[in-house]
């Protein structure tokens, strides 16, 4: 079932990033040099205890946050170099983004809230993209519909449907099913599956839920700040079991 | 429950600043306008406590005093000087000084100007060294020595300063007697009372023997006689005593009663003033309201987690209301104080200006212990008012409710606002209607209390007519700014009742300013109509405040080259049946020449004991020719007969005219106000111009003016006073200002998360801002259009309710009423500002991941 990308180009990378957090006594060192590449069309997950620094790689490479050290690349651009404008228009022209709450506008309807960044950026909505985006994620009878008026499910899908819509290079997904029934995560991860499958997008996963985790192609290791594993084609017990190693070396801490 | 409020508060310093601003500008209005007022009551209880004597004999006014002194005409009624000695006589007065008094004798700089404040008297007295009711002298030689003689002055020490003079220099004055100019020689320099101040007037004295000469035709009498009563009498005794003696065209006071009557004069003139300062006041506070009612919706709404924790922890709802309520107390508590002292501020900057404008007030200000008591009142409960309803609404905070995002308004509740606003806005409607076109005693206040409703109910409505309007003021938006715009007008649109608060405090403003600019129009209108279609004489001549001069000018003007004819109308203040009313006197066929009067029953030929009178009066008087009312004047009690009815025109607005010789014989003083030239025909009207200004060249009081000139000074009155109303409404509008400042970084606050996702999915920090500025814009607008709607309505009932007196022609300022909404749109720019930068500056990981 598992098709090879077309082509393996490198969407995203980073390389020896450091992001240290407050001074001298209170210096927390939240990624301790990472080095690491997200391969155009593969679905990755990143996974890790609480404090691991998995959210800060992601924020750092998904150009929310500013790095203490090392570079970021988005395709060939490097992030280090562009100033908030820059990096405000790459966020909207190359990064799509799924977070686990708060994801919608509420006032704009969630067709308004699909084309949102192309709206921002004054750029044309692709027809026959869009109704195919909108297929896919089944939302066709519930575009004029605000945000309060569809379940967590479906505005999780609304929001799914806003990242893939302006074809970005990358998407980022934090928790994207944390707050979700098992249901509609379901829904909500095979419908990233698809994406990646589908369409050849690229998508970048933080989680910590094993099962989430189990739908991606390759899941990252993350512990203090380092990446200390990595497995391709991941199933929820192998990830569970890996998981729990980490949480006794934690706990032998 | 009540430290968890205070610290609450601590943690919110800058809203609570923000809501507390409102209550601070309000309180400082009220503050400052009881300081002021006070202040300058101080100032003429000084000037006018120690001036009688303890009984004072003058000829018996009809009605109240302050009518004729008002007029500046007083009454040619004298004191023989038998009479004065015949008091002196009498063994319970210690002296009796026969006094002249003369109000419109104005002393010159040594640049020829005026010297006397605009409106303020040029008073003349003749010298005696009898004491005040205290025993104190009136007026102590400070300089030189007292005038002995003819030819000789002493003047002021405030007025001598600021003249210019050395004493044994000639003093230039303007007199309205026969002799428009005076010289004098300065030959000494007097202080009055114990501060010297005069309020803006001047103050020349002259000999006894002088003064007969230069005011009452040399004639050996007197204005007015003060008695020192003989040790061992009481005032009341020598009152009474003298009193028996007088003839019945005099009467006796003691010192007392006068004081007490110039006190209640000034009071009832200073007392309108005080109103006016109100009135702003009470419009800045109402404004003010509203503010603070949105910031304490708002932020009770943000607290709807912790009010839910409190509740869900045991708290009733009574403690959560009192916890708000509670802030609100603390919240009016600092703003009263702050208001307190910067009303202080206010008073002293009042002061000022009023400095600027040779009014000085003596001494510093006055703080009376009821100001402070009302202060403190008043921004206390005013802010326990507004906080009262989000009190309400925030003990029905469900403990759940905490849990959603967004509390959406209910359709109940809306329901509520249709049925209690729009009663209300009929009802306050009918209340302006009543007290403005029905004839009932406190008129100004039944229109006031109207309009007052009508706001409240028109606020309450406005949650209704948001989304109506909105869609007009902002429709356009998407279309024109994309994304951008529709997120504009959605954030206007999504919760309408603070959208409508915050546009209604503003609306306030506008209401007024465009109600006031329909007046002021109007006023302007009428003004031009009435010169343009009623004045048919070339030229005018007049004083700039309407006091009265001398009859001699109107003698020289006639003798210029090119001048036909001149038409002299003085005015005056008489009863009428009762009533005080205002008369004019002139002779009506030459005046038919120079203006418009058409008689439409009876006759112009206007003799004495006779009257003309308009012909909507005379139906609402019931009056026909034939008929008589009775007139009391200074000298005179007696029935006049109406004469003739004359078609209503605008300038002389339907009032009583009688001739001449009728205010003669009724004591008042022979002065003109006013002087209509009606050149030759063919008479070159520039040279004409030349030849009445060299005339009058001598006479700084008046001046010659064609027409334009003329129509031009009296827009000039118009327009400086709506300038003033302006400025005093300018507050409610910065307060309103703020209340949008405030909503829009509350809401923004609100909307972190939001502002964090539309910055991740690449809204740039521009767009951000242009979201944040139509959003204001689109408030700002709403609450101008409805305020200029609601203004419309106020300023044409005002108009159409006082046309028949003097405002008949309705004129609206279409291109100003436009302005006012681009200047809103202006404001909602300024006001966007702050909180769009706020907004802009926000971290975005850190606004995405607020909670």
């Amino acid at each position: 079932m598992t098709t090879e990308p077309s082509s393996p180009r490198t969407a995203a990378r980073a390389v020896d990033l450091t992001k240290i957090y407050g001074k001298d006594d209170t210096r927390v060192v939240a990624l301790g040099g990472v080095t690491v590449e997200f391969t155009a069309g593969r679905y990755t997950a990143i996974m890790g205890p609480s404090g691991s620094g998995k959210s800060t790689l992601m924020h750092c490479m998904a150009a929310l946050d500013s790095s203490t050290s090392g570079q970021v690349y988005i395709g060939d651009t490097e992030l280090s170099r562009l100033n908030d404008k820059e990096l405000t228009r790459l966020r909207r022209d190359k990064i799509g983004f799924i977070f686990q709450a708060f994801n919608l506008v509420p006032t704009l309807t969630a067709r308004e809230n699909i084309t949102l960044p192309l709206d921002i950026a004054g750029r044309p909505v692709d027809k026959d993209w869009f109704d195919n985006v909108i297929a896919t994620v089944g939302l066709a009878d519930r575009l004029s519909h605000k945000p309060n008026q569809l379940s967590g499910g479906q505005q999780q899908r609304v929001a799914c449907a806003r990242a893939l819509v302006s074809k970005p290079e990358i998407i980022f997904a934090d928790e994207p099913t944390g707050n979700l029934d098992s249901r509609s995560g379901t829904e909500v991860l095979s419908f990233l599956r698809r994406s990646v499958r589908e369409f050849e997008q690229t998508i970048v996963m933080v989680t910590h839920d094993p099962n989430a985790a189990a739908y991606a192609d390759r899941v990252l290791f993350l512990a203090d700040g380092q990446i200390v594993d990595e497995m391709a084609d991941p199933t929820a017990e192998k990830v569970l079991e890996r998981m729990k190693g980490f949480d006794a070396v934690g706990q032998q801490a | 429950m009540i430290r968890a409020t205070l610290k609450s508060l601590a943690a919110r310093k800058l809203r609570l600043a923000m809501s507390a601003f409102a209550i601070v500008l309000g309180v400082a209005f009220v503050a400052g306008s009881y300081v002021f007022t006070d202040t300058i009551d101080r100032t003429f209880d000084d000037i006018f406590g120690g001036l009688s004597s303890d009984v004072v004999v003058r000829p018996d006014l009809p009605g109240e005093t302050d009518l004729f002194s008002g007029f500046a005409t007083g009454t040619t009624t004298t004191i023989p000087s038998g009479l004065v000695d015949e008091v002196a006589g009498l063994p319970g007065v210690e002296r009796a000084d026969g006094e002249i008094e003369n109000q419109s004798f104005f002393v010159l700089d040594t640049d020829g100007d005026v010297m006397t404040t605009q409106g303020a008297p040029g008073i003349a007295v003749n010298w005696h060294d009898g004491a005040n009711a205290e025993g104190d002298p009136v007026l102590e030689l400070v300089d030189g020595e007292l005038p002995a003689g003819p030819g000789e002055v002493a003047l002021d020490d405030r007025t001598f300063e600021n003249a210019g003079y050395q004493i044994g220099d000639e003093v230039q004055f303007v007199s309205s007697g026969d002799e428009p100019r005076v010289s004098a020689e300065l030959v000494g320099v007097v202080r009055f009372g114990e501060s010297g101040s005069l309020a803006g007037a001047s103050l020349s004295v002259f000999e006894t023997g002088y003064a007969q000469e230069l005011f009452l035709d040399g004639e050996d009498a007197y204005n007015r006689i003060s008695v020192t009563a003989a040790d061992g009498s009481s005032a009341e005794e020598v009152r009474d005593e003298i009193s028996a003696i007088l003839p019945g065209d005099f009467e006796a006071l003691t010192g007392a009663e006068v004081d007490e009557e110039t006190a209640s004069a000034i009071e009832e003139g200073l007392g309108f003033f005080n109103t006016f300062l109100l009135v702003f006041a009470a419009i800045a506070l109402f404004v003010g309201v509203f503010l603070i009612l949105n910031t304490f919706s708002i932020l009770v709404a943000q607290r709807s987690q912790e009010m839910a924790l409190y509740r869900a922890m045991g708290a009733g709802r009574g403690q959560v209301t009192r916890s708000v309520l509670l802030e609100a107390f603390v919240v009016g508590v600092v703003g009263s104080t702050l208001g307190l002292l910067l009303g202080l501020g206010v008073a002293q900057l009042l002061k000022w200006v009023f400095g600027l404008f040779g009014l000085e007030l003596g001494g510093g200000l006055v703080l009376l212990p009821r100001t402070v008591v009302i202060s403190y009142v008043v921004g206390i409960v005013v802010t326990m008012i507004a906080a009262f309803v989000p009190a309400r609404r925030a003990s029905r905070v469900p403990p759940v409710a905490a849990m959603r995002d967004d509390v959406v308004n209910t359709e109940s509740s809306r329901r509520v606002h249709l049925w209690v606003g729009a009663p209300l806005t009929l009802l306050g409607a009918a209340a302006m209607a009543t007290g403005l076109f029905a004839d009932v005693d406190d008129a100004a206040l039944m229109v006031g209390a109207g309009i007052f409703a009508v706001f409240i109910g028109v606020a309450l409505l406005a949650p209704v007519l948001v989304a109506p309007v909105l869609r007009v003021v902002a429709g356009w938006y998407p279309r024109a700014f994309g994304t951008v715009g529709r997120l504009a007008r959605e954030n206007a649109l999504r919760n309408p009742r603070r959208t409508a608060a915050t546009a209604s405090a503003l609306m306030i403003g506008m209401a007024l300013v465009t109600a006031i600019s329909i007046v002021g129009a109007s006023a302007n209108a009428t003004v031009d109509s009435a010169l343009d279609d009623g004045v048919r004489a070339q030229f005018v001549v007049s004083n700039a405040v309407g006091q009265p001069f001398s009859p001699t000018i109107a003698e020289e003007v006639s003798q210029v080259d090119g001048v036909d004819e001149v038409v002299s109308v003085r005015m005056s203040g008489g009863i009428v049946d009762g009533d005080q009313t205002f008369l004019q006197a002139f002779d009506p066929v030459a005046y038919s020449r120079a203006a418009d009067l058409e008689m439409v029953e009876g006759t112009d030929e206007l003799g004495p004991g006779q009257f003309l009178i308009g012909e909507d009066q005379a139906e609402s008087e019931g009056l026909s020719v034939g008929d008589t009312v009775r007139l009391q004047l200074p000298g005179s009690d007696e029935d006049i007969e109406l004469a003739g009815i004359y078609a209503q025109s605008p300038l002389l607005a339907g009032g009583v005219v009688v001739s001449q010789q009728t205010l003669e014989d009724g004591a008042v003083p022979s002065l003109d106000t006013l002087l209509y030239v009606i050149a030759d025909d063919g008479a070159d009207l520039a040279t004409l111009h030349d030849g009445l200004d060299e005339a009058t060249a001598d006479i700084p009081t008046v001046t010659v003016q064609d027409q334009e000139e003329y129509k031009q000074q009296s827009r000039d009155q118009v327009n400086q006073l709506l300038f003033l109303v302006y400025a005093l409404l300018g507050l409610a509008v910065l307060i309103a200002v703020l209340g949008i400042v405030n909503t829009l970084a509350l809401s923004v606050m609100e909307r972190t998360r939001e502002v964090g996702l539309l910055r991740a999915v690449g809204m740039s920090r521009r767009q951000l801002r242009r979201t944040i500025r139509l959003e204001s814009i689109a408030i700002a607008v709403l609450g101008a259009v409805l305020g200029v709607a609601l203004g419309l309505l106020f300023g044409v009932s005002l108009q159409r309710a006082i046309a028949d007196d003097g405002l008949e022609v309705l004129s609206i300022p279409g291109g100003q009423l436009i302005v006012f909404v681009v200047l809103a749109a202006v404001i909602g720019v300024l006001a966007a500002v702050w909180p769009a930068r706020r907004a802009a500056k926000l971290d975005v990981l850190r606004a995405i991941t607020t909670e």
